[in-house]
């Protein structure tokens, strides 16, 4: 009996010891993803909410802390509000027109970057360099590069008869600031494309190689659906990009800034967000803008998972 | 030449080995990543795209105002750098950009770099209760514009009179998604599990193996994840834009202000300037290490 009670009840510095080590097993993992959510909810949730309260309000910058219900009135106002669809259109076409050659082109120089050949630190570098830049940095200069009066680009151009004014015409506006996008961040999608098809086992392309393969062949057969994942990433990512440009659009403009040139040919979601919420100072309908913002997410992520089930139940079915 | 390239030889190789194409054609096994001359012309003209605006910011730069705004547009560097640095001094306060620049991308890669290697090691490594769900949070965190949470975080800052402060463009960016997944998939495969017994085995507690065994072995991830929001929190916009003025700007909103007024009687010079100085701090960090950038990049750390 005396035994027993002595195996029972070991030495009171090991007891409390162990217990100090499982609750250090238990509850470390949480202590160290706290900083992330507690952050996270202080940024970024709790101000994604305030939003959408205050997108049911009239809400002036100057006195914010009067609010004025308005249910879904912002809403309304703003879906039967031609400039907004004007800036929805605008953030569309400025984003297709910047992502899909961004995209492919960065595909097609990772595939070169792929190969064994001298030089291909520099070229990878070399590429990577536009992503250094920022966004006002390379506004400003593509502002001058693009000039119908001076500059770099119209003066390449008028060799071949053509003078576009990439200011104040829709398309060679939106085009121009595409190219500023497409500049920054060709390259580094090329490096993250080069990483993923780093992945893809060598042998696969010998075998491919040995049939008679091409290398058209190869890229398309091989290459692209092996790193598929890596593409809707991209792709993903990309599009969140485009939804949210602002500064481009805001300093391409110039003195006219916020308003997205005189007809606002180039106003997107997001300067129009600014131009509610700041110069017009109703922060109510900004949010309103804000949370239609979350809303198109929302339906462009359904789509894209649809879209990826959809294909995915295909190829198991064929 | 082109009779040797159709040659049905290539495609039928396994049935008529000899018939193989030879000579400049010929392909061996070893050969098929090798890069041909066109791959060299077309990435020596992808980085003359990359690199042309950067050199032609250094011309515009170095040349007058009104050489700037003549065509054709000069291409060769002019005699007028100094000049123009000044007047673009004098303009935007660039050495006070500068510096709050360099704190608050200081800051924000100190802290995203440490807190993400802490939650990185916890979803790799560490077993716990929803532990799958959290990382899909984080994960889908990263969609969310900054846009969504301009308006209430602009009336916490002026409420709190820190309208116009360093740190309330600091505190928003102190953690990223982006970094907790980054270090996530480095810890997965750099960070063997038998490490951390050994270390529990010897007494270590938490913390501890988070000094002396994750610390080390993450710090090249750390050292790239570190570079990348450096740059990120460098050319950030929208919320600086939004909550600093041009007394105490980053670089990037005293910029905005130099660029702003685009009319003709606008030095163009000064303006490039600007953009020099502003982007010359990274460019200069893209020479140093930008092997390495690259590398980080590469190495599957950011994979899907």
């Amino acid at each position: 009996m005396a035994t027993h009670v002595r195996a029972e009840a070991p030495p009171a510095r090991p007891a409390w010891r162990s217990r100090l080590y499982r609750f250090d097993l238990k509850a470390s993992p949480y202590a160290f993803i706290a900083p992330f959510f507690l952050c996270f909810a202080a940024f970024g949730l709790f101000p994604l909410i305030w939003t959408g309260w205050l997108s049911l309000h009239y809400v002036d910058l100057l006195k914010p802390d009067v609010m004025e219900w308005r249910g879904f009135g912002n809403y309304t106002r703003l879906w039967s509000n031609d400039q907004f669809w004007n800036a929805l259109r605008n953030t569309f076409t400025i984003g297709v027109i910047s992502t899909v050659p961004q995209l492919l082109t960065a595909l097609g120089l990772a595939h070169l970057l792929n190969y064994r050949m001298r030089g291909r630190g520099f070229f990878r570098v070399a590429i990577l360099a536009p992503y250094a830049t920022s966004i006002a940095a390379a506004t400003l200069v593509f502002v001058q590069l693009f000039n119908p009066d001076y500059g770099f680009i119209n003066w390449m151009l008028g060799a071949v008869g053509i003078h576009p004014n990439w200011y104040s015409d829709t398309w060679p506006s939106q085009i121009a600031i595409s190219t500023i996008v497409t500049w920054r961040w060709t390259g580094y999608n090329a490096l993250i494309y080069l990483a993923a098809m780093q992945a893809v086992p060598k042998d696969l392309y010998e075998a491919a190689s040995l049939d008679g393969a091409n290398r058209w062949q190869q890229f398309t057969r091989i290459t692209v659906p092996s790193i598929r994942p890596t593409i809707l990433f991209t792709i993903i990512v990309s599009t969140i990009g485009a939804t949210q440009l602002f500064g481009e659009p805001m300093l391409f403009g110039g003195g006219v800034g916020v308003s997205g040139g005189s007809a606002h040919q180039f106003q997107t979601l997001s300067l129009y967000l600014y131009e509610l919420g700041w110069p017009s100072r109703q922060l109510g309908r900004a949010s309103a803008v804000a949370w239609t913002m979350l809303l198109l997410l929302l339906l462009i992520g359904l789509a894209q998972f649809l879209i990826t089930r959809y294909r995915k139940r295909n190829e198991l079915g064929a | 030449m082109a009779a040797t390239l159709s040659t049905p030889s290539a495609r039928g190789a396994k049935h008529a080995e000899q018939d193989r194409p030879r000579g400049l054609f010929r392909r061996r096994a070893g050969d098929h990543d090798k890069a041909g001359p066109v791959a060299y012309v077309l990435l020596a003209i992808a980085a003359v795209v990359s690199l042309f605006p950067l050199y032609w910011t250094f011309v515009a730069a170095s040349n007058t105002g009104e050489r700037v705004a003549q065509s054709p547009p000069p291409m060769v560097p002019g005699g007028e750098l100094w000049t123009n640095i000044t007047t673009a001094w004098d303009q935007a306060d660039m050495g006070k950009a500068l510096l709050n620049s360099t704190i608050v991308a200081g800051c924000v890669s100190l802290s995203t770099v440490l807190f993400s290697t802490l939650a990185g090691f916890a979803f790799a490594k560490l077993r716990f209760r929803g532990r799958n769900a959290l990382l899909t949070l984080v994960v889908a965190t990263m969609t969310i514009p900054p846009q969504l949470s301009v308006i209430p975080l602009y009336r916490i800052v002026t409420k709190l009179e820190w309208g116009n402060q360093l740190q309330s463009v600091i505190l928003p960016s102190l953690v990223a998604a982006f970094g907790v997944f980054f270090m996530r998939q480095f810890l997965s495969e750099a960070l063997p599990f038998e490490l951390i017994e050994a270390a529990r085995v010897d007494g270590a507690n938490s913390l501890r193996i988070i000094w002396h065994v994750v610390f080390p072995i993450a710090r090249p991830a750390m050292a790239v994840l570190g570079m990348l929001v450096f740059v990120q929190s460098w050319n950030d916009f929208f919320w600086p834009f939004v909550v600093l003025t041009q007394q105490n700007p980053t670089v990037q909103v005293a910029l905005s202000a130099i660029g702003g007024g685009s009319g003709h009687d606008i030095n163009q010079a000064v303006i490039m300037t600007g953009a020099l100085v502003g982007t010359l701090p990274l460019l200069l960090i893209f020479a140093v290490l930008g092997k390495h950038i690259v590398g980080g990049i590469t190495s599957g750390a950011v994979k899907s």
